[in-house]
């Protein structure tokens, strides 16, 4: 009896979704089809690497067993083999912890001072000397460090020592400050916190000039302004910044190399102690006079620090995604 | 100075009347004279981006408890003065500024005045809706008084208040904690004013709060506007002219003659600026003959 109403239950036609636009015109045919040919060739190479890496190393990976990541041993000699990279796995996530604890509290106050506080000349100079920072090979930096800053951050350990040496992390058996994962820690940080802070600048920047208004407008004061609204807006780029930098960190071979002690002994916490370990730097350090099995297992230490690069990253991204969801208020 | 007087010394010199007739016979609130307590007063204010002088010689007063809508054709730095009272203006690069203004009898640009105090006191609405994106409706309408610090008890009451003022409550009752960015620009705006009204000013300055919403929301929002001056003072910049006619007691017209920058030209009591404005640039104005 009813005229059709929306509750006829054949009546409500069937909703279509909508996908992205197709290119239609022929410039938007040939960006899009130039863009899929770049998107495919970076994925090329990755793979092409990849299984570089793993074929080379899969026979050294099988013959020792769960225990390459696991174990705390490199030798050739007498004939038998070992290699177990465990310290140098961990040493490399310790390096870049320390590294993140220091640089990211500092680029992003350096990168707030810049936007928000720094009179307008001052703020522009920065930028550019921070852009130049930026942009200074590792090598240079590592040799910097090697040569001059070593003593230096020696010294500010060896302070920690004095003063907080009852805290296990600050202990230190040796007595010696030299070449620790404190150190290396510091040559990462003074590496990455020019590009952290590049990033963070870059976005924070970006503002809406009229969410700060708000904020300003409501009675808020700079810092409750910032925490509102400009550090939420931030937010997402700035943890795309502290990745790149913490990809820097996890792959740095050279810098590393010029200012740690790289023993097959695991140090789990005495950051102050002159031992550590990091992949990279490790594989340039045997990588002259490696035996050809040697090599191989080199490379496959590669693969882990690809594979752990990889892990490290989809971590960062889950937590991001997580912060993202939580309240601020 | 006579407290209800409400003259520009620019141009024209009018004088106006001190008795404050009710708008309308519905005025819910008409007053005696003696009670409309001068609450803002601008003087002799001249406002510069850069070299640039935009605004210049400014004399307004504010009466308390009153609606002074700022109307005047677009550019001519409407938003620019407004936000000069609640020191807004401060925060573009090269803004410069000359004159007074007065709350309460203080200048509010003295060196020893907290400006975060002046805005918590007088608050704004933006021409553009503002609300804070990453946060939900319900955290947007408490966002002022966590930025200025005000300690609260009953939030749910708060909101509900605030967003009921605004007249926004029955459309988002059912989703206080969905994100302020998934409402319509009217319904955005409506919500910046509820924003603004949870931190309790004394002074709102409303710049165009209308310009985004359809009939029916402005004719709330014009309700929430004439309830909202029993309590507070208010300065509406508008360019609708029906809309000035209904909501407020006084009227500033601000018009910047080719090259030169704005002054005002009349100012006054609403009806008589639209019923007999002294000149003749007024009277084009409010019957839409330029601007
Ligand atoms: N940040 C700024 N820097 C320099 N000049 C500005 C700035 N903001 C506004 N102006 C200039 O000041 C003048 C007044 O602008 P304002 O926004 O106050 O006008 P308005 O009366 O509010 O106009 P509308 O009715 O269109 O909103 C304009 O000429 C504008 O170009
Ligand atoms: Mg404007």
């Amino acid at each position: 009896m009813s005229s059709s109403t929306l509750e006829v239950p054949g009546n409500t036609p069937t909703p279509r979704y909508f996908g992205r636009e197709k290119s239609r015109t022929k410039s938007d045919k040939l960006f899009s089809g130039s863009i899929i040919v770049a998107a495919l060739s970076s994925l090329f190479v990755l793979t092409a690497i990849l299984i570089y890496l793993g074929s080379n190393s899969w026979p050294v990976l099988v013959e020792q067993g769960i225990s390459f990541v696991t174990g705390s041993e490199w030798s050739t000699t007498d004939g038998v083999e070992v290699f177990q990279i465990w310290p140098m796995l961990y040493g490399t996530l310790l390096n870049a912890i320390i590294g993140l604890v220091i640089a990211v509290p500092v680029s992003v106050f350096l990168a707030l001072f810049i936007v928000f506080l720094a009179p307008r000349n001052l703020s522009k100079v920065l930028t550019v000397v921070i852009d130049i920072l930026a942009a200074i090979p590792s090598g240079i930096i590592g040799l910097w460090g090697f040569l001059v800053f070593t003593d230096t951050a020696a010294g500010w350990g060896q302070l920690l020592n004095q003063y907080l040496g009852w805290i296990p992390l600050f202990a230190n058996d040796q007595n010696q400050f030299a070449r620790s994962p404190f150190i290396a820690g510091w040559v990462l940080a003074i590496m990455i916190i020019p590009i952290i802070t590049v990033v963070s600048r870059e976005v924070l920047a970006q503002t809406p000039q009229e969410l700060l208004d708000a904020a300003r407008g409501l009675g808020g004061s700079l810092s409750g302004s910032i925490r509102m609204v400009a550090l939420p807006h931030a937010r997402g780029g700035i943890v795309g910044g502290v990745m790149l930098g913490l990809g820097r960190a996890l792959g740095e071979t050279i810098a590393i190399y010029f200012v740690l002690n790289l023993i097959f002994d695991v140090n789990i916490y005495k950051i102050l102690n002159p031992e550590g370990g990091a992949i990279a730097s490790m594989i340039v350090a045997k990588f002259g006079e490696a035996t050809p099995n040697e090599i191989n297992a080199l490379l496959g230490a590669g693969l882990i620090l690809f594979i752990m690069t990889l892990f490290v990253n989809l971590a960062a991204n889950y937590i991001v995604k997580r912060s993202q969801r939580e309240k601020l208020i | 100075m006579d407290a209800t007087r409400i003259a520009s010394t620019t141009n024209v010199d009018i004088e106006a009347t001190g008795v404050r007739v009710p708008n309308t016979p519905q005025d819910a609130h008409p007053r005696n004279p003696e009670d409309a307590n001068v609450h803002l007063e601008t003087k002799d204010v001249h406002i510069w981006f850069g070299q640039r002088l935009i605004i210049e010689k400014v004399n307004l007063s504010f009466p308390e408890n009153s609606v002074t809508a700022l109307i005047g054709p677009s550019g001519c730095g409407k938003s620019t003065f407004i936000r000069t009272l609640n020191r807004m203006h401060e925060f573009i690069p090269g803004a410069a500024l000359a004159g007074q203004i007065l709350y309460d009898g203080k200048d509010i640009y003295d060196a020893h005045v907290d400006p975060v105090d002046i805005r918590v006191q007088i608050g704004m609405v933006f021409q553009k809706p503002n609300p804070f994106p990453s946060m939900s409706i319900k955290e947007n309408v408490l966002s002022g008084l966590h930025l200025a610090q005000i300690k609260y008890e009953n939030p749910d009451e708060i909101v509900r208040n605030c967003l009921e003022r605004a007249s926004l409550w029955t459309e988002v009752k059912d989703r206080l904690n969905a994100s302020a960015s998934s409402l319509s620009g009217g319904q955005q705006q409506r919500l910046c004013i509820a924003r603004a009204l949870a931190v309790n000013p004394k002074v709102l300055l409303m710049d165009e709060p209308c310009s985004a919403l359809d009939p029916g929301s402005t004719r709330r929002i014009e309700g929430t506007i004439k309830e909202l001056s029993q309590e507070m003072t208010i300065v509406i910049v508008t360019h609708n002219m029906a809309q000035a006619q209904r909501v407020s007691d006084y009227t500033a017209f601000f018009l910047a003659e080719e090259g030169a920058p704005a002054q005002v030209v009349e100012s006054g009591r609403t009806d008589e600026i639209f019923m007999r404005p002294k000149d003749p640039r007024t009277n084009d104005y409010v019957n839409g003959l330029f601007g």
